[in-house]
């Protein structure tokens, strides 16, 4: 029945498939980043009524991806959390929860700019000027940047003092109207509205001021230490804040 | 239900389907593709991300395990046995499209005979040979974020996270029907089939191993001609 030579070797449609497929996912990396945006408009209609919240798994479905470098989400809550203020200051200081509450309140409405891609629309957080507390502990001469600690004990983060001093940096413990959670980062955490979301520490629990710039923890892994929105990372996103 | 077993049974009541080498290619290359997958959903699922924390272990091993996936296949090419059912994976037997028409229409028991592989195990092969090889590419891109343009970078995220969960659909359904039959899991884990199984589920090759032991006996089916790489 089957006819010798090549004939009856079939056709190569394993090849076939396999090259199709090559050149659809290189049809896809050419025309992607316009199919994505076309995507996002329609993902973000939909996942805005989907109450069972399965197309925020969805690529650019939209909502907070969670990154932990710690090996556990870290929990600290009113009576045990700390913020120290430290370093090249001449009143070191440490605050509690309800200090940080009591203190005049500063409300940022903003999109949230993740250098892995996502951004997410009008956020809210509120919370204290990182610029009061350092004015309020004195920072010294030589004291010209900022390193923040975390008590998930792994995070770090950095800014120069110039930065620190921005009105649109705060010390955050509300979200969207109500306290960070733990996996927000709570119950404070750092708010830097102007850069990339890893600036933006989460379990903030120190405020160190030194005399140099001292990468944080993306940053040894080839994250720029600047990280304006659209201006780093080889990024060229919207700006967040201005 | 067949009993482990590593050595055939007498009077020919087992088939050698697959040679260590093969079953090698498949342990090694399932191990970096679970690894792969794993990793993925608990760098990307929220809730599965802050059950472990760890991201930059996770990326480590995800790169990794992603990038060695086409390694196993590339070390069996210097096997025979791998390079011969490489052939019979890709070549498509005159049956293999009605095979392909009745499975999804009937499912794959009405389907009708199967050589060494059925239409649908081959497209399954080829589908996630091309979309490993997609996977390692754009997962470069990513790696290495300075070797390509914003645009490359964003059209190589967008094509990795959707291509990751037809990924996903895909191997689920591979293991779905492995869990459906223990003999095929059997075969794989020790090499051998008994002749029923092989009867049932690959008529064609059953045939074929018989003819070939019977002097006359037909042309395999499903069999490039020895040299005939295409």
């Amino acid at each position: 029945m089957e006819q010798r030579g090549r004939e009856s070797a079939g056709k190569p449609v394993g090849r076939r498939v396999v090259l199709g497929v090559l050149g659809l996912g290189a049809a896809g990396v050419a025309f992607g980043a316009k199919i994505q945006n076309q995507l996002d408009n329609v993902l973000a209609e939909v996942s805005s009524k989907d109450p069972t919240g399965l197309t925020q798994l969805l690529p650019g479905g939209g909502g907070f991806q969670f990154y932990n470098v710690a090996d556990s989400i870290p929990h600290r809550n009113a009576t045990d959390y700390r913020l120290t203020v430290d370093g090249l200051v001449d009143r070191p200081a440490s605050y509690t929860l309800a200090d940080l509450q009591a203190m005049q309140q500063t409300r940022l409405v903003k999109d949230v700019q993740c250098v892995t891609g996502w951004r997410v629309p009008n956020t809210e957080f509120s919370g204290v000027l990182l610029r009061d507390l350092l004015a309020m502990s004195g920072v010294q001469q030589q004291g010209t940047a900022i390193r923040f600690s975390c008590f998930d004990g792994v995070y770090t983060e950095s800014l120069t003092l110039d930065e620190a001093r921005r009105d649109d940096v705060i010390i955050a413990h509300q979200m969207n109207g109500s306290p960070v959670t733990s996996a927000h980062g709570g119950p404070v955490r750092l708010y830097v509205a102007p850069m990339y979301f890893y600036k933006s520490a989460k379990w903030l629990s120190g405020i160190t001021v030194t005399s140099q710039v001292e990468p944080g923890y993306w940053e040894h892994y080839g994250y720029d230490v600047e990280a304006w929105v659209g201006r780093s990372n080889g990024r060229d996103d919207a700006p967040t804040s201005n | 239900m067949p009993l482990p077993r590593t050595e055939p049974a007498a009077g020919g009541a087992e088939l050698r389907r697959f040679t260590t080498a093969e079953r090698w290619v498949h342990r090694t290359t399932s191990t970096l593709m679970m690894a792969a997958i794993l990793t993925a959903a608990f760098l990307y699922v929220p809730q599965l991300a802050e059950l472990v924390g760890r991201r930059r272990l996770l990326v480590v091993v995800h790169e990794w395990s992603g990038v060695l996936l086409p390694l196993p296949l590339a070390v069996g090419l210097g096997f025979r046995s791998v390079r011969a059912d490489l052939r019979r994976l890709n070549r498509f037997r005159p049956g293999d499209r009605g095979w392909a028409w009745r499975a999804v229409r009937h499912g794959t028991r009405r389907a009708g005979p199967a050589g060494k592989f059925n239409a649908g195990q081959k497209l399954y092969a080829a589908t996630i040979a091309g979309a490993t090889l997609v996977m390692v590419g754009t997962g470069l891109i990513l790696w290495f974020p300075h070797l390509a343009a914003l645009d490359v970078r964003t059209g190589a995220t967008f094509v990795h996270d959707w291509l990751a969960l037809v990924i996903g659909v895909l191997v689920i359904g591979h293991i779905r029907m492995a869990m459906k039959d223990p003999e095929a899991r059997h075969g794989m884990r020790t090499g051998w089939v008994g002749r029923p199984w092989a009867k049932r589920e690959h008529a064609l090759w059953e045939r074929e191993t018989r003819a070939r032991t019977e002097p006359g006996g037909a042309e395999p089916a499903d069999t490039a001609p020895p040299g005939d790489h295409g």
